[in-house]
């Protein structure tokens, strides 16, 4: 542990931190461009120069490790870093466009923002600067270049190399006019694309599908966990809910990942990054009931009354095998638990899973995607919703309903036909007198139902999701849920008192407190555990809840 | 009397034949370390006392560099020659790969020995074709003759010997570039630490020499470490090859005792100025060491002499300029060769010289500010020091020289928009 002092101030540092991490621990900023802490160091930038005793040189922060006794003076306390920093800026920007207004990196770009902080403000540049070929070219299905605004940090070239190792991307040319493009006419294209506009400083790379939809001061961001697969990558939404004519009142304007060591790092696979619209788009919105062909829009409170009356007579005259639940392993450990609890525990309905035959085309990618593109089937599992072991009797469910032999059939969240097609599925509706179809999003399964209910998606709802390592992480609300939509376990505790029984909890956080005293798996954890970075469920408590 | 010891046989016929080498006592060196019971560290230990340092123009001492590769046997080691010659005036190199090949051989076949690689790799500069062809051919001759290949004169040590040619970037003959080169990626040069003799040619040992540096080998094996050191000055053992070029009588390569002033070398070996012309400048170690003045061509010709008044001894290449040199367009040929041959990496060097050929060409054409030769400084302030290699320094050392030495030619041609020398700026840079 080798202490060094920055600017007047000592910190003790892990042998092998860099000057650039070590001053970041003290609250200081050293200015970088190329270097990356998830990326080899590039030391090429030189913005990072900091003046270090006893050495004749500025030094690069990025390449520069921590040794006992260092003494460090960043910009703030060199007028030598700070001469060198701003000459840097200065050769930066000479054949750098000046047009910030009309860039879309604008307010989030990182020459803009040390230009501002430590740059020369006077040009000397008299010249006409070097002109590059490529403006607002795709450089595959997500990424656009600008090459003239590129400033050659090379993290996109590293972020290639190193990370997804499909090497796309390369630096052409020599001196001023070298340029970065992709090699031999490739696309990049790759499930990480997306990345190389976050790690991009400024507005070289830019998001095809986001750029001049909204200018980034107008987003407000929260922290999320994205809900594409079971590693439960975290993320930041990113969005609008001020200006409504901006990007035709889409409320969600992008995501972007937020960096857990545990579970992300700094990344995030395209596949999830890109599937934002729907939680604007093509969403149920109200309840509605089936009519003939056409479904109407109906009243929450009759929606609830229809609901609690079905289940209420199929109990009384049918017994508890006659209503069957398909739960989703898409919901949060609050809402799987209220399933479990007033399904299970209080009616005593055994016919309750949230398991569908594996997806054998869903592969993990040996990164981050995993071939489970749910984020929180091990939660639906510790919670005890697996009733049968390894048996997945949602198969048994379907053909109960099909047999006749259900009055209700109470589906969340599943497009049921997208896994077993139309026809079966729409027989089976057809022999159950109540289907409902609670869920975010129309599908061909909301179709056939026979009640609809309209739940909130993750970007709407508070909770938690526990991922494939048994991790359990935090889903924030980045905005109300969209026009009557309710989070589920909502939903349920009106139908649960609908029915005569007290489910009453002040919020999300009092059904975990209840889950985490009553589900052994959860023991112990609470939402200030929680945090930002997730609780790991010890491995061998994991273990040992899957294998009973 | 000045002994001759690299360019002994170039006036030889067939002075590149392996027959010729030999007649003259070649491989002798050879032979004496393979099988006279020389250890890699005797042999290392007499490079060192020898007080060799590196000809390629930092002028590292060579038994000491040799001395860091790593002793621990997990790792292959690599013995790489740098024949990238490409700094401006600088044609030595190519003298010794023509004239006398084998004196490099047997240099490079001792020093691999001393460092404990079995494989050499020979870096030849691209557009020197007929060099890279004389070599091979005298590569082809050793083999034949067992100096290369498997268990040389019977001695157990093995050395494969791989001539590479460049693809024309000046930036590959920085030893880390070339190392990038050598590995078939773009020539850009490595941050260091770790240094080559540690983490080198696919991340193994290695260490990289000049092709001057190296064909100096053999004389110090077979004449004694002692012996060499004593032709220079402390220090600084050895002769020298000087590549003399620019407004002399007799241009070309001397082989010179290190310690000669300037002076001798251009009056007493280069015939002087031409046409009786007066000097006015003299580059005395390759287009990126800062320029003296003609008041300054006393200095002896050695590393601490030449850096005693600010300049550097660097690649031996001394480019003498007479009165008739227009100096911002001298500059401005010299700062177009660094910015065309800056590989991109580092922000300054990419960005900066590029700028600085863009100030000067203005200048030249008569639309110069008069705060262009203080921008010129500045901007040459924000490149030196500031990159990973020494291109950065390389670009910057002669703006910041020139503007300063010959301040008043700039500020002339930037106030009165053309130059004070007749015609000298006749034709644009």
């Amino acid at each position: 542990m080798p202490k060094i002092t920055i600017d007047d101030k000592e910190i003790s540092v892990e042998g092998g931190t860099n000057i650039i991490a070590a001053a970041q621990r003290l609250g200081i900023e050293v200015p970088h461009y190329c270097y990356h802490p998830g990326l080899s160091v590039a030391g090429a930038c030189r913005m990072c120069l900091v003046e270090i005793e006893k050495m004749p040189k500025l030094q690069t922060g990025c390449s520069t490790l921590a040794t006992e006794g260092m003494v460090i003076k960043t910009i703030a306390h060199s007028a030598k870093a700070k001469a060198a920093v701003q000459g840097v800026l200065e050769l930066t920007l000479i054949n750098h466009p000046l047009d910030c207004p009309v860039c879309d990196q604008a307010g989030e770009c990182g020459l803009q923002d040390y230009y501002m902080k430590y740059g020369l403000y006077n040009s000397r540049m008299r010249d006409a600067k070097v002109k590059k070929e490529k403006k607002a070219s795709a450089l595959g299905p997500h990424v656009m270049l600008d090459q003239e605004r590129c400033i050659l940090c090379s993290r996109c070239v590293r972020f290639t190399h190193e990370i997804t190792k499909t090497n796309e991307i390369g630096i052409f040319n020599r001196g001023d006019h070298s340029y970065i493009d992709v090699v031999n006419g490739r696309s990049l294209e790759n499930n990480y694309s997306g990345n190389v506009v976050d790690i991009c400083p400024v507005g070289a790379l830019t998001d095809r599908d986001f750029r001049f939809q909204c200018r980034v001061w107008y987003l407000q961001e929260s922290d999320s966990i994205c809900p594409g697969c079971s590693t439960g990558c975290n993320i930041k939404i990113h969005f609008n809910v001020r200006r409504r004519h901006i990007a035709g009142g889409r409320r969600v304007q992008r995501l972007k990942p937020r960096f857990n060591e545990a579970v992300n790092q700094w990344w995030m696979c395209d596949e999830g990054r890109y599937a934002y619209p729907s939680i604007d788009e093509n969403r149920i919105t109200t309840p509605s009931a089936r009519l003939a062909a056409a479904h109407q829009r109906m009243d929450w409170r009759d929606a609830i009354d229809q609901m609690a009356l079905a289940l209420r007579e199929a109990l009384a005259a049918y017994g508890p095998e006659s209503v069957g639940v398909i739960a989703s392993p898409q919901l949060t450990n609050e809402d799987l638990y209220l399933i479990k609890k007033l399904f299970v525990d209080v009616l005593g309905i055994a016919a309750v899973d949230y398991r569908m035959p594996p997806n054998r085309s869903a592969k993990n990618d040996d990164f981050l995607l995993r071939a489970d593109r749910n984020p929180n089937t091990l939660g639906a599992h510790l919670i005890g919703l697996s009733p049968f072991g390894k048996e997945i009797s949602t198969p048994r469910i379907l053909e109960a309903a099909a047999g006749g032999r259900l009055q209700v059939l109470y589906v969340f969240s599943t497009d049921l036909v997208a896994v077993y097609g139309e026809a079966p599925i729409a027989n089976m509706a057809a022999h159950v007198p109540l289907m409902i179809y609670q869920g975010t999003n129309h599908n061909r399964t909301s179709t056939l139902a026979h009640l609809v209910l309209p739940a909130a998606i993750y970007a709407e709802k508070n909770g938690t999701f526990t991922n494939y390592a048994g991790r359990v992480q935090h889903l924030k609300p980045a905005f109300a849920p969209l026009a009557e939509a309710m989070p589920d376990w909502k939903i349920l505790c009106k139908l649960a008192q609908a029915l005569g029984h007290d489910f009453r909890y002040a919020d999300e956080e009092a059904i975990f407190e209840e889950l985490a005293n009553s589900q052994p798996a959860f023991a112990g954890i609470t939402y200030a555990g929680i945090g930002s970075h997730g609780w790991p469920i010890e491995k061998e408590r994991v273990l040992s809840f899957v294998t009973a | 009397m000045l002994e001759r010891v690299l360019t002994k046989n170039w006036e030889k016929t067939n002075s590149h034949k392996i027959e010729t080498y030999m007649a003259g006592g070649g491989y002798e060196a050879l032979r004496q370390v393979l099988t006279g019971g020389f250890t890699p560290e005797q042999v290392i230990e007499e490079v060192k006392k020898s007080n060799l340092r590196g000809r390629g123009g930092a002028g590292f001492p060579t038994g000491v560099k040799w001395s860091f590769v790593p002793k621990d046997p997990s790792k292959p080691k690599y013995m790489v020659v740098n024949a990238d010659e490409s700094e401006p005036g600088t044609f030595k190199d190519r003298y010794i790969l023509e004239r006398d090949p084998h004196m490099l051989i047997e240099g490079l076949i001792i020093g691999s020995y001393a460092i404990g690689a079995k494989t050499c790799f020979i870096y030849v500069r691209g557009e020197y074709y007929h060099p890279a062809q004389v070599v091979e051919a005298a590569l082809a001759e050793a083999y034949r003759q067992g100096f290369l290949g498997n268990n040389l004169l019977g001695s157990g040590y093995s050395l494969e010997v791989f001539l590479i040619r460049g693809a024309g970037a000046y930036i590959c003959g920085e030893e880390t570039a070339l190392l990038e080169s050598l590995e078939g990626k773009k020539g850009w040069p490595r941050l260091k630490p770790p240094f080559p003799a540690v983490v080198g040619l696919y991340k193994c040992p290695t260490v990289i020499n000049n092709v001057e540096t190296l064909a100096n080998i053999p004389h110090i094996i077979r004449r004694g470490g002692q012996w060499y050191a004593g032709l220079g000055p402390p220090k600084n053992g050895g002769t020298r090859l000087f590549a003399l070029s620019g407004h002399v009588n007799r241009p070309g390569v001397y082989e010179l005792p290190l310690g000669i002033t300037l002076r001798e070398m251009i009056y007493d070996h280069a015939g002087g100025i031409r046409d009786g012309k007066v000097i006015k400048a003299v580059i005395p170690g390759g287009s990126s060491a800062p320029v003296l003045t003609a008041a300054e061509i006393d200095v002896k010709m050695d590393h601490e002499s030449v850096a005693a008044i600010g300049s550097m001894l660097g690649s031996g290449a001394v480019i003498i300029m007479d009165e008739t040199t227009c100096m911002v367009k001298a500059l401005a040929r010299i700062t177009k060769f660094y910015a065309h041959e800056s590989c991109g990496q580092c922000t300054p060097c990419r960005e900066g010289t590029g700028w600085m050929l863009k100030i000067l060409r203005r200048i030249l054409q008569g639309e110069g500010h008069a705060d262009d030769p203080d921008h010129l400084l500045a901007i040459q302030g924000n490149i030196q020091g500031m990159t990973i290699c020494p291109l950065g320094d390389a670009a910057a050392l002669p703006v910041q020289s020139f503007v300063t030495k010959f301040r008043q030619e700039f500020d002339y041609h930037c106030v009165h928009k053309r130059c004070d020398i007749e015609s000298a700026c006749a034709v644009p840079a």
